[in-house]
C-alpha cells in the first residue's frame, strides 16, 4: 500500500525475477513505470502478489522463469506479459490466451547476434580455435616440426543442415553461404520463398549433412528432436551446433556420442539444465561450450530493453503492441 | 652368344637402374615443411628428396658436396632461403614453397640468379579468411574466454558471463586487399560489417572505402584485420601510432606475418589496455609467443594454422608436385610467382 501511494501516478509493472541488466531498466525508465520488484521483499511470492499485485495489468518477465497457470492465477488483472527474450518456451501461451493476456517478445531483435555466435561456434569447432588457444597458452605452441593438435577441416563445401528456418536460421544460412557452405533445412513447414533443399525428416537431414545447426524454439514437437538416431546419422565427422534450447537435443545421448566418438564435435550455447553443463564435456577438445550468451551483446540487450519498454508504453497508451506474439 | 648374354645383362642392369632413386629428379629439402610426410609417402617414386637435415654434415658442406647439380628445392616457411644459401646452389632453377607468403625467400637474389619461385597461390586464401573471421567473432563475442569459464565450473558457481559486442555495424579495416583480404571482406559483409581497407594501391573494382594511410584506417575502424604479405614496406607497419589510433575498444587480427606488427609494442598495448583485444595466428619469432599474452582473456592465440586444413594440406602437396613435374618436363609452372 505504501508503495502504491508514492508512485500511484505511474503505471505499475510486476517483475517477479529481474531480467539481465535490470538496473538499466530502473535507471532509464523509473520515471515512466513503477516496477513492483517481487524478489526484493521478505514476503513469499504468493503473499507479495496478493498484497501488491491484484490490480497489476502488466508484467515484465526475466526471460527464463516459468509463467504458467500457478503464477497467472494470482494476477486477476493481468493483461500483458512482456518478455525481453525471443524464446517463449517459459510461457504457457495457451493459458495466457485463455485468460486474455497478450504476450509481447523480442521478435527477431537478437537473431543476428544468435546467428553470429552459431557461426562462430561452427568455425571454432571445425578449425579448432579455442583448443589451439588453450594449447598455446599452456606453452605448447607449434614447434617447427609438428603441431600439438590435429589439422582442422575446411568450411567451404560443408553441407549444413539448419533446423528451424525462422529468423535465426535464415541469418545463419546467409552467413554460411558467404563461406561457401551449402545449406539445407528442416522446419515445421517448407518455406517456398527459399531455394534451399527442404527435408521433412530430421534424420534424413542429418544423414545428408556435415553439420547441424539448431535454430528452432523448444516446444512439445521439438523436445529431444535430436535423439540418438539423428546423432548417429550425423556421424563420426559430423558437428552439432545448438543455439536454440538445450532440451531440443537428448543431452545424455549427445554426451555419450561425443565421448565415444560417434559424432565429430559440438558447439553448445544452451543446455538442458543451465547453468549445469555435463562435466564429461570439459575434457573434450572437440567441444566448445558457451554459457547461454548467444543473444547477449551490449547492443542487443539495449535493443531488447527498448523494445520491451516500447511494448509496455504502447499497452498503457492503448496503442497496438510493437511485437505481439501471434497465434499460428 | 657371349655378346648377347652381355647385352642382356647390360640391358637388365639398365632397366634395374631406371627405377633407382638416383635417376629420379632431385629435389633439395633443407628443413622439412610440416606436410613433408605427405610428400615422402606419396611422391618418393617421382622425386629423389635430398634431405639435408638428416645428414651429419653441416649444411654448407652438405650443399657443396651433395647439392651441386640440384635444380629444384622444396622450401619451408621456417627456414629462410637467403643469398648465402643460394650461392651454394649453382644449379638451382626452381624453389617451390608450401605457402602464399614469400618473405622467407630472398626474392631479389632469386631474380638475379634466374631462379623461379612457385608458391601456394590462392589455394589457402579461403581457409585463412575463415580463421581471421573466426578469431574476430571469438574476440567480439568472447567465445574462447567463455569456454574456459564454463570448463572451470564458473558458470554454475559464479554466474553469468560478461556481455560481448555485436558484429553488425562494426567497421572492419582490412590491411591488404589481396586474395585473403577479399575473402575476409566477403564473409564479414554477410555479418553486416562495414568494410574499409588499405592496400599498396587502391583497387578500382571494389566499392569499399580506401585509406592510403594505415593510421587513418585504424582511426576509422573498430577492428583491423592484417592480411598483407611481409616485405620491406610492411615490416612493423602496425606500430604504436596505428595501435593507439585503433583505440581501447579496437581489436587487432593478424593472419599475415608476425613482423607486420611491432610485437613488443602490441604486447605493451594489450597489457596496458590501449587496445581492446587481439587474435593472432602469426608471431615475430615463431614458435615463440610472448608469455605476457597467455593470461589475457581478450587475446586469442593460434599456432600459425590459419592456412592448414586437412583438405588444403593434401591439395597443396598436389599443387607443389604439379609445379615440380612441370618444371622437370620443361612445361610452364602451374603457380609461378610473378614479378610485380
Amino acid at each position: 500500500m505504501a508503495h502504491g501511494i508514492i508512485h500511484s501516478h505511474l503505471p505499475r509493472v510486476l517483475v517477479v525475477r529481474p531480467p539481465e541488466s535490470f538496473s538499466l531498466y530502473q535507471s532509464q525508465y523509473s520515471h515512466k513505470f513503477h516496477f513492483l520488484k517481487a524478489w526484493e521483499t521478505s514476503l513469499t511470492l504468493d503473499q507479495f502478489l496478493s498484497t501488491h499485485a491484484r490490480n497489476v495489468q502488466a508484467m515484465l518477465s526475466c526471460g527464463i522463469s516459468p509463467i504458467k497457470a500457478d503464477l497467472l492465477c494470482h494476477l486477476p488483472s493481468l493483461r500483458l506479459v512482456v518478455t525481453p527474450s525471443s524464446g517463449l518456451n517459459h510461457i504457457d501461451l495457451s493459458e495466457c490466451r485463455r485468460r486474455g493476456v497478450a504476450v509481447a517478445y523480442a521478435g527477431s531483435v537478437a537473431s543476428c547476434d544468435v546467428a553470429d555466435l552459431a557461426v562462430g561456434l561452427l568455425i571454432d569447432v571445425l578449425r579448432k580455435i579455442s583448443v589451439a588457444d588453450r594449447y598455446v597458452k599452456q606453452g605448447l605452441g607449434a614447434s617447427k616440426t609438428s603441431y600439438p593438435i590435429p589439422l582442422g577441416s575446411k568450411l567451404k563445401g560443408k553441407r549444413i543442415g539448419i533446423i528451424g528456418l525462422g529468423s535465426i536460421g535464415q541469418e545463419v544460412a546467409t552467413r554460411l553461404e558467404a563461406f561457401g557452405c551449402s545449406i539445407s533445412y528442416n522446419s515445421r513447414k517448407q518455406k517456398p520463398s527459399f531455394s534451399y533443399p527442404f527435408y521433412s525428416s530430421v534424420f534424413e537431414l542429418a544423414t545428408n549433412s556435415d553439420a547441424l545447426v539448431i535454430c528452432c524454439g523448444l516446444s512439445d514437437q521439438t523436445h529431444h528432436l535430436i535423439n540418438k538416431e539423428v546423432l548417429l546419422a550425423l556421424g563420426k565427422e559430423g558437428v552439432i551446433i545448438n543455439v536454440g534450447r538445450g532440451a531440443i537435443i537428448d543431452e545424455k545421448e549427445m554426451v555419450q556420442c561425443l565421448v565415444q566418438g560417434d559424432i565429430g564435435g559440438a558447439g553448445l550455447d544452451v543446455f538442458e539444465n543451465e547453468p549445469n553443463v555435463p562435466k564429461e564435456l570439459f575434457a573434450l577438445d572437440n567441444v566448445v561450450l558457451s554459457p547461454h550468451r548467444a543473444a547477449f551483446t551490449h547492443e542487443t540487450l539495449a535493443s531488447m530493453r527498448e523494445l520491451a519498454v516500447g511494448n509496455l508504453e504502447a499497452f498503457f497508451l492503448n496503442k497496438p503492441l510493437l511485437s505481439q506474439v501471434m497465434d499460428n | 652368344m657371349a655378346h648377347n648374354d652381355g647385352d642382356d645383362v647390360h640391358a637388365h642392369a639398365h632397366a634395374h637402374l631406371h627405377h633407382q632413386p638416383q635417376d629420379l629428379p632431385q629435389v633439395l629439402v633443407i628443413r622439412p615443411p610440416l606436410s613433408f610426410s605427405n610428400f615422402q609417402s606419396q611422391y618418393s617414386h617421382k622425386f629423389q628428396f635430398l634431405k639435408a637435415w638428416e645428414s651429419p654434415l653441416p649444411l654448407d658442406q652438405f650443399l657443396t658436396t651433395r647439392a651441386n647439380s640440384v635444380q629444384a628445392m622444396l622450401s619451408t616457411v621456417s627456414y629462410p632461403v637467403t643469398a648465402c644459401v643460394l650461392c651454394l646452389l649453382p644449379s638451382l632453377r626452381l624453389i617451390v614453397t608450401p605457402s602464399a607468403g614469400l618473405n622467407h625467400i630472398d626474392f631479389d637474389e632469386c631474380r638475379s640468379r634466374g631462379i623461379r619461385v612457385a608458391n601456394a597461390g590462392n589455394l589457402n586464401s579461403e581457409d585463412v579468411a575463415d580463421v581471421a573471421v573466426g578469431l574476430l567473432i571469438d574476440l567480439l563475442r568472447k567465445i574462447s574466454a567463455a569456454d574456459r569459464y564454463v570448463r572451470q565450473g564458473l558458470w554454475a558457481s559464479t554466474g553469468d558471463y560478461p556481455l560481448g559486442s555485436k558484429l553488425g555495424g562494426k567497421r572492419v579495416g582490412i590491411v591488404g586487399l589481396g586474395s585473403i583480404g577479399l575473402e575476409v571482406a566477403k564473409r564479414l559483409e554477410a555479418f553486416g560489417c562495414i568494410i574499409l581497407y588499405n592496400s599498396r594501391k587502391e583497387k578500382p573494382f571494389v566499392s569499399y572505402p580506401f585509406y592510403s594511410n594505415v593510421v587513418e584506417l585504424a582511426a576509422n575502424s573498430d577492428a583491423l584485420v592484417i592480411c598483407c604479405e611481409l616485405n620491406d614496406q610492411t615490416r612493423h607497419m602496425i606500430d604504436k601510432e596505428v595501435m593507439l589510433a585503433l583505440g581501447k575498444k579496437g581489436v587487432l587480427i593478424n593472419v599475415g606475418r608476425g613482423a607486420i606488427l611491432d610485437e613488443k609494442v602490441m604486447v605493451w598495448c594489450l597489457v596496458q589496455g590501449e587496445i581492446g583485444g587481439a587474435g593472432l595466428d602469426v608471431f615475430e619469432n615463431e614458435p615463440d609467443v610472448p608469455k605476457e599474452l597467455f593470461a589475457l582473456d581478450n587475446v586469442v592465440l593460434s599456432p600459425h594454422q590459419a592456412s592448414l586444413t586437412s583438405e588444403s594440406s593434401k591439395a597443396l602437396c598436389e599443387l607443389l608436385v604439379a609445379n615440380l613435374e612441370a618444371f622437370f618436363s620443361n612445361k610452364p609452372l602451374i603457380s609461378p610467382v610473378m614479378n610485380d
